[in-house]
């Protein structure tokens, strides 16, 4: 028996402990921690994404308004990037010494094992040409990008554009990635989702210098790009053209709706930009620059983000609700009794379609009297209440007051102030009519948005109904409308009482002395209705709503022309002119066209009252 | 035939099968790890995984030749092989071919051979035989450093080359002693001396500060912190005869310990491996730098999950993160390719075949095998704990081979006839006696 024999346990024991003890430890970092294989694939696995296109963007006869360019990001992986003839490189690519040492340590600082964008958005001629003599940088290679382009330089604030990503986009949707391209304004963030498409992936293996060394798993994990959706636009792109070329040197705004059925034909706000500068390299300068711009803001959509007091046009809706109340009729006649407002013209005692085609302010004063004091209530504060509640409702059933639910984004709604709005301005009970009467002939507390407007030359054409405006008629393969545009909308208005009104607005513009004789067409009969917002200081804004032919209307169209004075001497003619060439395709009036053109309202200070 | 017939019924089949099994896993993993599109089949001799081929049948041809020496051959060759491994330690020193600023190889057209790897088998033998030629205790003083010069002659010389991994592999048999006799306290002393070294390269750079502004570095704080636990003691236990002394000197030596360690880690190790040390004690942090390797394989092996990424589908052996990885690092191909069920077979294999060494030498009746088969032990497991513990994170990158995984002619041979040595004895150890 040897003494010793026991220390095998000992030895044994510390053979075991330690293979224990690494068992252990391996199932710790094998099994449970999980960070060893987020670092294995970052390592090893290199993700390349595969950028699918971008949908196109076509006007409702098929043309196209936005399409894609090819554009190459050059990207640099330092580590790669050998002794090279740094001159001769800056030359090719236009650069200086500087921004060059500037962008490769800014390459570094992110990584030098991983590719980061050199030069942005190189166009594709220019690219053929640094493409050819790559070769000699090492580390440099080409990815290949799209960028937007427009055939024609029209309908930029409708189309709106793209950007890179920024943090909060990043944030907000964890599909994009650094670098990405997101719709940030316009049509290109309405339907981000559905033009964007899905991107794709090739997972490729690399080795511990970069090099490429295979698919991964045989494309197991890879996926195809699938391409954006097409989108088919409501817009007319000759009308646009046009409508576009009629505000030249205007500030203001043009909204064209197909009544039937909701579709927006045009919609132009002017000033407006060449959609081709806020892309590729030049974007941020000249993007700046626009923004600089502010006497004339031309990244402003005035058709769906400029707010006016409606003007006389409202008249029209007062007309309409008072009827439908039931507290006037068409023959209801008042005295153009100037003692308690102001009127305009020659008539003393109109009726109804004599009120609207005359825009004679006591007699809608009157109107507007008998819908806020219904006598429900004696006490007459309530009454007022009461009748303001319910005319707050009905107004706001034309869409006014509401965010037209369009498919751009960040549209104003407007104002229609009721009883909620006069109480936290006057207090409650301590208002009635006679605070609030301005609002009879829109020169209150209202405020509209062109859209709205356009939408009401619909609702009247109609004869009671209006589908929401919008842009998107058709999207992708399925052809496919969103549901919310083929919903129709009432005014709960009896269509009988559509007919003084359109009566009233034929005379506006056919009769001998209406105020919009201007928007006169031979062969077409067209129905509108002048509008004037007034300014303290500056020359009044023009307005004019209208719609075409009267007994099928095609078109309602809303003109918004700023510090031009009375509607119908610019508005009124614009609208003509439109629905001339929506309608017959061609102008034949070319004299009053090129009044139109040759009009300028843009220095403001020039017409100062 | 007779003789042969024995061999055959005598042989220990659970660590012959053990051994096969670990080999080909090894092949296996080798050519996972080095794996080239171009040389697709496993036999394709300019890879390495074809020539570990070569240098498995070898292997078996060389089990072939162990089996059939007479029993003898060990104990009366012993010294005369350690001698002749002496020599060729001595002379690679000078015929050698220098390989990454050492000379440990031999090299003869496109093969080398490391005499570092034979010389443990050398020693082994030479240690055996000393060690069971003693009477019946391993005492007295000169008895000792006998045996320890027997492991200091092969270390010293492969410090020379230098190759620190290869000659910390002696510090193994300090088990073999233990199991013939040596003071328990030995090993204990040893654990103390590894703390306190631990402890003291922690210590190196840390101060504290004191009230009134006062500011003490890391050492003298440890060597105060002794004092007082010295002085507790010396109260406590002041009627015990030569306390005083004791203490004293207990005290005199972990001060002067201190500050050799210091000295020794900054004047004795290179540069790189004090960065190995300060990585693996967490003083500093660079997975770029010295922490790249060990932070590469754990990479590897963690991310090969629980049941692995399957064979060949490895990325991080395959492209080169790993380094070594057909060498020292061959575990991290098992821990990514096979996961934590590969990894937990292997380490099973290795333990089952230590506990059947141990097992079959204490049924030896002769005192000569029983002591070998502990060195063979030791050596095995050494090589394990350093090698996988380094691929883990636990232990410092020491550049050891892990038994008969590592790519490598003269670390299989080596490790096969070290083990079929023992296989041997165990086969005639009816026979043999004394
Ligand atoms: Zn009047």
């Amino acid at each position: 028996m040897n003494p010793f024999e026991d220390r095998k346990f000992v030895i044994l024991g510390i053979f075991f402990t330690v293979c224990l003890i690494f068992v252990g430890r391996l199932f710790y970092i094998q099994v449970v921690d999980e960070s060893y294989e987020l670092s294995a694939n970052n390592q090893a696995l290199r993700r390349v994404p595969q950028y699918p296109v971008r949908g196109l963007v076509y006007d409702r006869h098929g043309q196209l308004l936005v399409y894609n360019e090819a554009a190459y990001d050059l990207m640099v992986i330092p580590r790669q990037v050998g002794v090279i003839d740094t001159a001769s490189f800056c030359e090719l690519l236009g650069i200086v010494d500087t921004t060059f040492d500037n962008k490769m340590a800014k390459a570094k600082k992110f990584s030098r094992y991983k590719a980061s964008v050199f030069e942005k958005q190189i166009p594709a001629d220019q690219w053929a040409e640094i493409s050819e003599k790559l070769y000699q940088y090492p580390g440099f290679y080409g990815e290949k990008r799209t960028l937007r382009k427009y055939p024609e330089s029209v309908a930029a604030n409708i189309l709106g554009y793209i950007s890179e990503v920024n943090p909060s986009d990043l944030d907000k949707d964890s599909y994009y990635r650094m670098g990405d391209y997101v719709g940030k304004l316009g049509l290109e963030k309405e339907y981000e989702k559905e033009l964007r498409g899905v991107r794709g992936v090739r997972v490729q293996m690399v080795d511990v210098h970069n090099r490429v060394k295979g698919s991964f798993s045989d494309g197991e994990y890879d996926t195809l790009p699938i391409s954006g959706e097409n989108l088919i636009s409501t817009i007319d792109r000759d009308l646009q053209v046009y409508g576009e070329k009629l505000m030249q040197n205007k500030r203001g705004s043009i909204v064209a709706i197909e009544p039937k059925t909701g579709e927006i034909l045009a919609m132009i706000t002017a000033p407006s930009y060449d959609p081709n500068l806020l892309v590729g390299r030049p974007r941020n300068e000249n993007y700046k620059a626009l923004q600089a711009n502010d006497s004339l803001n031309p990244l402003f959509n005035r058709a769906i983000n400029a707010q006016y007091r409606p003007g006389s046009i409202f008249k029209i809706v007062q007309s309409l609700v008072a009827l439908d109340e039931g507290v006037i009729t068409e023959n209801t006649r008042f005295h153009c009794n100037r003692g308690i407002i102001n009127c305009h013209g020659s008539h003393s005692y109109d009726d109804l379609v004599g009120a609207i085609q005359h825009s004679c302010n006591p007699y809608f004063w009157n109107v507007y009297k008998k819908l806020v004091q219904r006598g429900k209530y004696d006490n007459i504060f309530r009454d007022a209440a009461y009748g303001v509640d319910i005319w707050q409702r009905r107004v706001k059933q034309f869409g006014f007051g509401v965010e037209l639910k369009t498919d751009l984004p960040n549209i104003k709604k407007g104002l229609v102030p009721g009883v909620e709005y006069y109480n936290r301005w006057y207090g409650e009970r301590r208002w009635a009519f006679s605070t609030i009467y301005s609002n009879s002939i829109g020169e209150g507390e209202m405020l509209v948005v062109p859209i709205q407007m356009a939408n009401l030359a619909a609702i009247i054409a109609n004869k009671g109904y209006f589908y929401t405006p919008h842009l998107i008629k058709s999207i992708g393969r399925d052809s496919v409308k969103r549901t919310e545009f083929t919903t129709k909308n009432e005014t709960d208005v009896d269509a009988k009482y559509f007919e003084p009104v359109t009566e009233a607005m034929y005379k506006v513009v056919n009769e001998a002395g209406g105020t919009a004789r201007r928007a006169r067409i031979d062969s077409i009969i067209v129905c509108g209705k002048t509008g004037t917002v007034q300014n303290d200081k500056w020359p009044d804004h023009s307005v004019f709503i209208a719609f075409a032919p009267m007994d099928d209307p095609k078109i309602a169209i809303a003109v918004y022309v700023e510090y031009s004075d009375f509607g119908g001497t610019w508005a009124a003619p614009i609208a003509s002119l439109m629905i001339e060439q929506y309608l017959t395709g061609e102008i034949k009036r070319l004299d009053k066209e090129k009044r139109i053109t040759d009009a300028i309202f843009l220095d403001i200070y020039e017409g100062k009252k | 035939m007779r003789a042969k017939n024995s061999i055959i019924q005598n042989i220990d089949w659970v660590l012959f099968w053990t051994f096969t099994a670990l080999v080909l896993m090894g092949w296996f993993n080798i050519y996972a790890a080095t794996y080239n599109e171009e040389h697709q089949s496993i036999f394709d001799m300019s890879q390495s995984y074809g020539k570990q081929v070569i240098w498995i049948v070898t292997s078996y041809a060389m089990i072939w030749v162990v089996m059939m020496l007479d029993p003898r051959f060990f104990t009366r060759l012993a010294y005369p092989i350690y001698g002749f491994c002496m020599l060729l330690l001595v002379g690679v020193l000078f015929f050698g071919t220098e390989i990454k600023g050492a000379k440990s190889w031999y090299t003869l057209g496109s093969f080398s051979f490391q005499p570092s790897e034979i010389a443990k088998y050398g020693t082994a033998l030479a240690l055996t035989f000393y060690l069971s030629n003693l009477g019946k205790k391993f005492q007295g003083f000169f008895t000792r450093v006998k045996a320890f010069l027997i492991l200091i002659l092969p270390a010293a010389l492969i410090m020379l080359q230098p190759d620190t991994g290869s000659v910390l592999v002696y510090a193994a048999f300090i088990f073999v002693m233990y199991r013939e006799g040596l003071s328990g306290n030995i090993l204990l002393f040893g654990l103390a001396a590894a703390a306190l070294f631990v402890l003291a390269l922690l210590l190196n750079n840390t101060t504290f500060e004191l009230p009134f502004n006062l500011v003490i570095n890391g050492h003298v704080t440890m060597i105060i912190v002794i004092g007082i636990i010295c002085l507790t003691l010396y109260y406590l236990f002041q009627k015990v005869k030569g306390i005083r002394i004791a203490l004293a000197a207990v005290f005199i030596f972990i001060a002067g310990y201190i500050y050799l360690v210091d000295f020794a880690f900054n004047n004795v190790l290179k540069p790189h491996q004090q960065a190995r040390i300060n990585e693996l004690l967490g003083i500093q942090s660079d997975p770029t730098g010295a922490g790249y390797n060990v932070h590469q394989s754990m990479i590897a092996i963690g991310s090969g999950g629980t049941f692995g990424k399957g064979f060949l589908q490895g990325t991080q052996t395959k492209f080169n993160f790993v380094p070594e990885q057909s060498t020292d690092f061959i575990f991290c191909t098992v821990g990514e390719e096979w996961g934590f069920m590969g990894s937990l077979v292997v380490i099973v294999l290795f333990l089952v075949m230590l506990f059947r060494i141990i097992i079959l030498a204490e049924r030896q009746r002769s005192k000569f095998s029983r002591i070998y088969g502990y060195c063979v032990a030791s050596i095995f497991f050494f090589h394990l704990a350093i090698n996988i513990g380094m691929t883990i994170g636990l232990a410092p990158v020491i550049g050891i081979p892990l038994p008969f995984f590592s790519y490598g002619g003269s670390s299989l041979w080596a490790f096969t006839i070290l083990l079929f040595t023992f296989i041997k004895m165990d086969s005639e150890r009816m026979h043999i006696l004394s």
